[in-house]
């Protein structure tokens, strides 16, 4: 073996797969142009201590997604038409309660997607049909077509301008919304804009990882960052860059592994997470446990 | 001299109950006016009412200026402090109404940002995250965001509160200072010996006005809050619709 082989065999194992196979350049396109929008919608979710809140989008948009599916069939179209009513009905809905009324969000949101969830299930067993759910909820990144792989780039181009836009008002609505509401009508504009980015980025997750797991990709890498950065520029990077290894990696796994793609995906996110918060340099656990004497100032 | 503020027969409250009824009188433009009370007066409701938070259950608020030409501190500020924010991007937020959603903080505004900071002490500090900042010195940010607001009105709820003497005595120069440039400021105050000192117009407050006027002629009693303990009532669930009209 010369050390030309030598090298080309781990360049091969990491990158060949990608440049061989077309289904695994657009699954690598499609879930990185993922990551580009629902990493920062992830990072914001955290910081709005809403980490939990994306799982309740995830089951509101299911119900969307299963009369699209009833309706049309396995149509992407049509599922994600479906599932963006049902999840933009439920944030907006939820969001509006909570600026107006007592409840909290966390609990505004648990109650309206418990109600979307059970007409969804409502549904489903009244047509009675034998739906393959497995697809809806866990996601055929492998199968994205150019169609589905133009839609992720969209949402992501959409989602990266309505951030840069909402971006200052959505900082402070975080930190300080008594003040944002002293001095500007900004906040609720930002506070629906957002919950409308997460709902789409979900929907555009779905296609990718499923519904269960779209979640996983934005939330993951957001905390996984929490351990690497300061504030609130590094923190988007941070996360960025662990999205996107994530999907490189993950892609990587499940094509020489033969697990499915999604949920390899979402492991490696998780793995990574779980490194971060041993090995981060920010406040990552490895640290606490070393023999430290305490500085000067 | 124009008013700055003028209450109208105003009730303010929450749900129907009101925590101040039927509140009439005129704020001076350039007024330093203390406002005190006992719990549960219903200052930090006032404060709500002028700030624009809190829409008028009845009555009405006139005000010379309109809502960006007010500054407010809240009285237990509701800031996460757990975001990862720098001192300086924290205090800059006060230049909302020139920055906006999208205009970049550039030399000019960037230069203000640093003089509030170092206004209130804080210089060497911008680049700390807001997370690491102690009590006091999260109050100091507060007041540099007030500063940079620069607004006529400034609403102060409780500024002193749970703070050291000396980060107060540099605090209370500074809205001394905001007094001296004709700003009208508004305060909700505990310290008696702080309001006699500095502070020449006093309300006080029990659910409904009890005296307002010149500080020496409304603390010269020996227990001016007396009246006002006496005229407490606790919220009542079942309480009649009020019948008192404007005088």
């Amino acid at each position: 073996m010369t050390a030309a082989d030598f090298l080309h065999a781990p360049a091969e194992f990491l990158f060949g797969p990608f440049g061989e196979f077309a289904f695994m350049k657009r699954a690598l396109v499609g879930s990185l142009a993922l990551c580009l929008g629902a990493v920062p919608v992830g990072v914001f979710l955290m910081l709005r201590r809403m980490s939990l809140i994306g799982d309740t989008m995830a089951h509101a948009i299911l119900p969307g997604v299963a009369v699209g599916y009833l309706m049309s069939g396995l149509s992407l179209t049509a599922m994600s038409i479906g599932g963006l009513a049902t999840g933009l009905a439920v944030a907006l809905l939820a969001g509006l309660v909570t600026r107006t009324t007592v409840i909290r969000e966390d609990a505004s949101f648990a109650a309206f997607h418990l109600i979307a969830l059970s007409i969804g299930v409502v549904i489903v067993s009244v047509r009675g049909s034998n739906i393959d759910l497995l697809h809806v909820l866990f996601g055929t990144v492998l199968a994205l077509d150019n169609g589905a792989v133009a839609f992720l780039a969209s949402v992501a181009t959409v989602t990266m301008a309505a951030l840069a836009l909402l971006y200052r008002p959505l900082v402070i609505e975080c930190i300080d919304p008594i003040f944002l509401r002293t001095v500007s009508r900004a906040g609720g504009l930002a506070h629906i804009g957002f919950l409308m980015l997460l709902v789409l980025n979900m929907v555009a997750g779905f296609h990718a990882l499923g519904t269960l797991l779209a979640i996983g990709i934005m939330i993951l890498p957001a905390v996984g960052a929490r351990f690497w950065a300061h504030d609130i520029t590094g923190l988007l990077l941070a996360a960025l860059m662990i999205g996107a290894l994530s999907c490189w990696l993950g892609l990587l796994a499940s094509f020489h592994l033969d697990l499915p793609s999604g949920p390899a995906i979402v492991l490696v996110a998780g793995g990574l997470y779980l490194a971060s918060m041993l090995l981060g340099a920010n406040g990552g656990l490895a640290w606490r446990l070393l023999p430290a004497r305490h500085l000067e100032a | 001299m124009s008013s700055a503020i003028t209450f109208d027969n105003v009730t303010l409250g929450y749900e129907r109950h009101p925590a101040i009824h039927h509140l009439s009188g005129t704020v001076d433009a350039g007024d330093l006016l203390a406002v005190i009370g006992p719990n549960g007066a219903g200052k930090s409701t006032l404060l709500k009412g002028l700030a624009g938070l809190l829409r008028p259950l009845e009555g009405r608020i006139a005000m010379a200026g309109g809502r960006r030409d007010i500054a407010y501190l809240p009285q237990r500020s509701q800031v996460d402090r757990a975001f990862p924010l720098s001192l300086f991007d924290f205090v800059a937020m006060g230049g909302w109404r020139r920055t906006g959603w999208l205009r970049r903080i550039a030399g000019g505004e960037r230069a203000r940002i640093a003089a509030a900071i170092d206004a209130v002490g804080l210089t060497g500090f911008e680049g700390r995250v807001i997370a690491t900042l102690s009590g006091g010195q999260m109050q100091r940010a507060l007041f540099a965001r007030l500063l940079l607001q620069d607004a006529p009105l400034m609403l102060l709820d409780e500024p002193f509160t749970a703070i050291d003497e000396a980060t107060a005595k540099d605090l209370m120069a500074m809205v001394l200072r905001w007094h001296g440039e004709g700003r009208t400021v508004v305060a909700v105050l505990h310290d008696m010996d702080l309001v006699r000192a500095h502070f020449p117009r006093t309300l006080v407050l029990a659910r409904e006005q009890v005296a307002w006027g010149p500080t020496a002629k409304i603390l010269a009693s020996p227990d001016p809050m007396a009246a006002a303990r006496k005229m407490m009532e606790a919220w009542d669930e079942h309480a009649a619709i009020c019948g008192r009209r404007a005088a």
